[in-house]
């Protein structure tokens, strides 16, 4: 027991928060690559691109959980709902990152590539965004603590994750569970953050070789 | 074995970069695309690799139209190099030479052993090869990025301003090693710069661009020294700031043999420019026997030209060969004629030494 909930639900409620918060993190990723990719190709495209994604940010993910029942036609306390709801807000972050992480790679190196006969796709896929990792496990970091964070309103409609431990709090007036709730949100959007962070310099060698002698 | 047919390109913005220019790069050697900053050299090379496609005119590679041929299989059929080397910092030396041998779909141990061989053509080590770019310095990166030009063999390569981003000591090391490799391995190099020092001492043939995309000579650098076409080139070429720097170069140019005639011998017609001399060998002047022959008479005498004494600096043979009628610089050790010296020639030793660096 840990402020007066077991540990095992502890466990229990983390993992549905790193699934109903993780999952969307992907998925958003995901669709933000191709998107943020068209975003730099055509130029035209990127303010439009990126305000219309920009703005899904802004509406508050109450409303969004409850009004997506109605337009998927799926029950309210399904846990697509948040799935989607989730993978919106990460599209809405990360649809600008990936667009700035591919619009960083220098304009030499682009053109060396070309004049070296990669063709656009594989060009992208070798070069590109490979370049792009640091920016936009930068943007994947902030994506992901948002995350942890929007999701726990979940609770609100009763989807299960930690969030719930601040609503049960509330309902018997115990403070406990808010500490426990507040203090895994902590530790999870910590975890998340490190083991980008990790991701990063991993796919990263060439940022860390000794500079020049 | 490069030929720009009546090429235009104008940008979508209505600049004209190259206007109806029309040059055949000769097979094997270097060709240099030298003129002021915006006139078209850039966009002129982009075209051959169909970086940039001509609005009008065609290019043609070996006696085929560029623009029937895929973007990307040509441009891996072309080496390229740019002006900051432009190498991919996300892989190592290696990895980036390896890149063309790779996208032409050499399998692995043979792009490997392709670009181990380009790394150490362009002088670097098999230690060096595991680095990535950001661990070398400025001019062993552009050495890189001419051995990733080079890895896959290619009978063409282009260079944009290839040493400009360079101090101009390791630049003269760099500007040597182009022309031994395209000597050594008899590749044609298209070379572009702004600069009509390292377009003299480096090229074969100088394409010599204004303005506008207009081609105002195309010749070699003795030529363009020696006739310029018109006064842009004359004044570009810079009758004494071209050759500046030949005055801090001490070089050892070698003089051809001259045998001196010496007043009132009889030298028949079609010898042409012949060295008059008195009997100590003091040269005293030029004479045509080109068209008729006959005793040398003293009144026939052309002028002389400047002198240029062994161990003088390159420029003064270089003044002494463009001054002398005959195109021949006179020569002279303590006052007496040791032989002549073309153009060319005295350019051949400056390269021989080591570019034209000061
Ligand atoms: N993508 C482009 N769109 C519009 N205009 C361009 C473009 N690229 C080049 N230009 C213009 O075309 C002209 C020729 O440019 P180019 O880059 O070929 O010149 P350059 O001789 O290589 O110059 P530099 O020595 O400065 O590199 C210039 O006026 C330039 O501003
Ligand atoms: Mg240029």
């Amino acid at each position: 027991m840990i402020g007066g909930v077991a540990w095992s639900t502890v466990g229990d409620l983390l993992l549905r928060h790193i699934y109903l918060a993780g999952v969307p993190l992907l998925l958003g990723l995901l669709i933000s690559l191709p998107l943020g990719w068209l975003a730099t190709r055509y130029r035209w495209l990127a303010p439009p691109m990126i305000a219309g994604t920009g703005l899904l940010y802004t509406i508050p993910s109450l409303a969004l959980f409850i009004l997506l029942p109605l337009l998927l036609g799926t029950r309210v306390l399904d846990d697509a709902n948040v799935l989607v709801a989730m993978t919106l807000y990460s599209v809405a972050l990360l649809t600008r990152t990936v667009a700035d992480g591919l619009g960083s790679v220098p304009g030499a190196t682009r053109q060396a590539a070309t004049a070296m006969g990669y063709g656009e796709l594989r060009r992208t896929f070798v070069v590109d965004l490979p370049l792009a990792v640091p920016v936009i496990t930068a943007g994947l970091r902030v994506a992901a603590v948002s995350n942890v964070s929007i999701v726990s309103v979940a609770a609100l409609i009763g989807v299960s994750q930690l969030g719930q431990l601040f609503t049960e709090g509330f309902n018997r007036n115990d403070m406990g569970p808010i500490f426990v709730g507040i203090g895994a949100c902590v530790v999870l959007a910590l975890v998340l953050d490190a083991g980008i962070a990790l991701l990063s310099r991993v796919l990263t060698p060439w940022l860390r070789a000794g500079v020049a002698r | 074995m490069i030929r720009f047919e009546s090429v235009t390109k104008r940008y979508p913005d209505g600049t004209t970069a190259v206007d109806d220019l029309s040059l055949e790069v000769p097979r094997g050697g270097i060709t240099v695309f030298v003129g002021p900053s915006g006139c078209g050299k850039t966009t002129s090379l982009r075209m051959i690799n169909r970086m940039v496609e001509p609005t009008e005119g065609r290019i043609l590679i070996n006696d085929e139209d560029v623009a029937d041929r895929k973007p990307a299989r040509l441009r891996r059929s072309i080496g390229y190099v740019i002006q900051h080397a432009g190498l991919f910092p996300h892989r190592t030396v290696l990895a980036n030479v390896m890149t063309v041998p790779t996208l032409i779909g050499w399998d692995k141990g043979r792009a490997r052993t392709a670009a181990m061989e380009a790394i150490e053509k362009v002088g670097l080590t098999a230690d060096q090869a595991s680095r990535y770019p950001a661990q070398l310095s400025g001019g062993q990166q552009q050495r890189v990025g001419v051995a990733r030009a080079l890895a896959s063999d290619p009978e063409v390569v282009l260079m944009d301003e290839p040493f400009s981003a360079v101090d101009p000591l390791v630049r003269t090391d760099l500007q040597n090693e182009v022309r031994r490799l395209q000597r050594e391995l008899g590749i044609t190099v298209v070379l572009v710069t702004h600069d009509i020092d390292e377009a003299i001492s480096l090229g074969d043939h100088v394409a010599v661009m204004r303005q506008g995309g207009h081609l105002a000579q195309l010749a070699s650098p003795g030529e363009l020294l020696t006739e310029p076409a018109d006064d842009f080139v004359a004044s570009f070429v810079g009758k004494d700031r071209g050759y500046r720097k030949l005055g801090f170069t001490e070089t050892q140019v070698e003089a051809d043999p001259e045998r001196t005639v010496s007043l009132g011998e009889d030298v028949p017609a079609g010898r042409g420019w012949v060295l008059v001399a008195d009997e100590q060998e003091q040269p005293l002047g030029w004479v045509d026997r080109q068209g008729s022959g006959g005793p040398v008479q003293e009144e026939e005498l052309h002028r002389m030209g400047s002198l240029a004494e062994v161990g003088d600096s390159a420029r003064v043979f270089l003044d002494a060969a463009l001054s002398a009628p005959s195109g021949r610089g006179v020569v002279v050790q303590d006052g007496r004629v040791v032989g002549t010296v073309t153009p060319e020639r005295v350019l051949e030793a400056i390269r021989a030494q080591g570019g034209s660096d000061g």
